[in-house]
Order: C-alpha cells, then sequence, then structure tokens
C-alpha cells in the first residue's frame, strides 16, 4: 500500500495525540473530518494502522515493581525457543514478551505487587521455565519517555 | 490507587484489546448502560489506571524495519547530571522510550530506523555524542508481544 503526505500527516499527529477525535485530528492535520475518516478506514484496511490500545498504568492499580528480565537461553536444544515462549506467556505476571538477535535472546517485562511479591513470582514462575542459561535483570525506576513516535 | 471490580476488570480487557470500542458498545457487550460503562471508564481514566492510547503501526510498511534496544551505561555519573542525558536522549527523534533503570545499565532506549545503515547513523551521530554516555549494548528486536498481565 502507497502512502502519501496526508496519511504521513495524519499518522504523526494520531501518534502524538492518540486520544483525540477524528473531527479534531483532522482539524490538525489539515483536511476535513470526511478525508480523514477515510485515510484512516484506508490505513486500517492497508494493514498500516493495526489497531488502537488502551495502555494500563500498573503502578495505579498497585503494581509497584517492572522488572525487565533478559535471558540467554540453551540454544544447543533446537525447542529452546517454542517451549520457553510458550510457558512464559502462561505467566500472568508478564505483560511483555520481546525476542532479539544480540547478546540477549529474550526480553520478559514481569511486575510484581511489591518487592516479597516479585521475589514469589521469580522464584516459582521465572526460574522454572525451560532452557533459560542465563538472567539478567534491570530494574525500572522511571520511564521519561513512550511515545511510539516515528521520523515520518 | 483504585480497587476494581470484575466488571471494571472486563471494560479494561476489551479497551486494552480495542481502545476505539465506544461506552455503548462496551456497555452492550457486557450488560450495563452507556453512561454505567462510560462512569466506569471515566472514573479509570480519573484514577490513571488508564494511562493513555498506544497507536499500534505496521512500522515496517511505514519504511521503519529496524528497532534496537540500547542498555546505555552513563560514564561520567555525578559530573553530568541524568538529567541533561535524559532531556538530550527525549529529543531524538528516532528514541522511542526513554527509561531509568537499576542494574547493569543506566538507561534502557528505544530506537527506530529504516534499516541497519540507519542505524548506524543514529548510532554515532546522535547516541554516541549524547552527555555523559558510556558503555553501549544493542540489541536488535526480532519480535514483539504484549500480554493482557494480571487482568483476569
Amino acid at each position: 500500500m502507497l502512502i502519501d503526505d496526508t496519511d504521513r500527516r495524519i499518522l504523526r499527529h494520531l501518534l502524538s495525540e492518540p486520544g483525540l477525535a477524528t473531527a479534531d485530528l483532522a482539524e490538525r492535520a489539515g483536511v476535513t473530518a470526511a478525508t480523514c475518516w477515510r485515510r484512516l478506514e484506508r490505513l486500517v484496511e492497508g494493514g498500516i494502522l493495526r489497531g488502537q490500545h488502551a495502555v494500563v498504568d500498573w503502578r495505579a492499580l498497585g503494581w509497584a515493581v517492572e522488572v525487565s528480565l533478559r535471558f540467554t537461553l540453551d540454544k544447543t536444544n533446537p525447542r529452546a525457543f517454542d517451549e520457553f515462549l510458550d510457558a512464559a506467556r502462561n505467566v500472568p505476571e508478564v505483560i511483555e514478551i520481546q525476542t532479539f538477535l544480540g547478546r540477549v535472546d529474550v526480553r520478559l517485562n514481569v511486575i510484581a505487587r511489591d518487592m516479597g511479591h516479585y521475589q514469589e513470582v521469580y522464584r516459582d514462575r521465572i526460574l522454572t521455565l525451560p532452557h533459560i542459561a542465563d538472567i539478567e535483570s534491570l530494574m525500572l525506576v522511571s520511564t521519561i519517555k513512550d511515545s511510539g513516535s516515528l521520523p515520518l | 490507587m483504585i480497587a476494581l471490580d470484575d466488571t471494571d476488570r472486563a471494560i479494561l480487557r476489551v479497551l486494552v484489546a480495542d481502545a476505539t470500542q465506544s461506552a455503548g458498545a462496551i456497555g452492550r457487550s457486557l450488560g450495563l448502560s452507556q453512561p454505567a460503562a462510560w462512569r466506569r471508564i471515566r472514573r479509570m481514566e480519573e484514577a490513571g489506571v488508564i494511562a493513555g492510547r498506544r497507536i499500534d503501526l505496521d512500522t515496517a510498511a511505514l519504511g521503519f524495519g529496524v528497532t534496537v534496544f540500547l542498555g546505555v551505561k552513563l560514564a561520567t555519573k555525578g559530573r553530568v547530571s541524568l538529567e541533561d542525558f535524559e532531556r538530550a536522549a527525549t529529543a531524538i527523534p528516532e528514541v522511542q522510550t526513554v527509561q531509568h533503570v537499576l542494574g547493569m545499565y543506566d538507561y534502557r532506549l528505544r530506537v527506530t530506523a529504516r534499516d541497519l545503515a540507519d542505524f548506524e547513523r543514529v548510532l554515532r551521530r546522535r547516541i554516541m555524542t549524547l552527555p555523559g554516555v558510556g558503555n553501549v549494548e544493542a540489541n536488535v528486536l526480532l519480535s514483539e508481544e504484549r500480554r493482557p498481565g494480571p487482568l483476569g
């Protein structure tokens, strides 16, 4: 699907203010509401705009701890990735799963209510995941920027 | 921190899957009136549980084929303040996420680029020139999935 400058402008404004109503988005992007609506439809149909999702602030729900766990897997087992990922999907405290090319194979974003709870999750549900060769953890202190913006 | 009941959690699950759903549509699917669903959504927004909206774009189709996560260690802690680094990193358009972490790195950055050559340009001209930057580790993102988390 080909996109032009108008599509890019609409997407840029949508990314910078994701909650905007279509009429306001149209005004910011300098097009009519009808054009804006049609363009968004076309971007959805073309598979460019895949969806819009509410972002949950887990801290506001009392999940105060967020840790980024970086795994190296035992790659002598050809099923290591699949089995590890399947098991990780069954841990409710895992909110994000990413795979990488680099020194790290997989990263899991794990949340917990407090440090005591984190220790429990880590011992009972993380360390028991299959094919782990090494784990490093980074504890989140604060998120300074999280925009999902693109230099369109 | 607010307490959610089962109905709130059901609404949250719907909005995480598709934030464009109207209060009326959500109410109908859960057996609530439109005003009742709207009031519950509003309450979760006001409490900061619904922190905003994430736009999911097919970034590769838009010409951004590479996402790299960087672990950044500051070299000159104390001399250059964390604020200087954060301000400069946040201003880079290719940097989508800046997180302050505890562990073997001080910051985690999510960087998007057109291809590996473009990433190299961003790394050399923009990242390596950040105030106080020391050791940098790069991992190229292969896949990512977001999980509903403990909303069940």
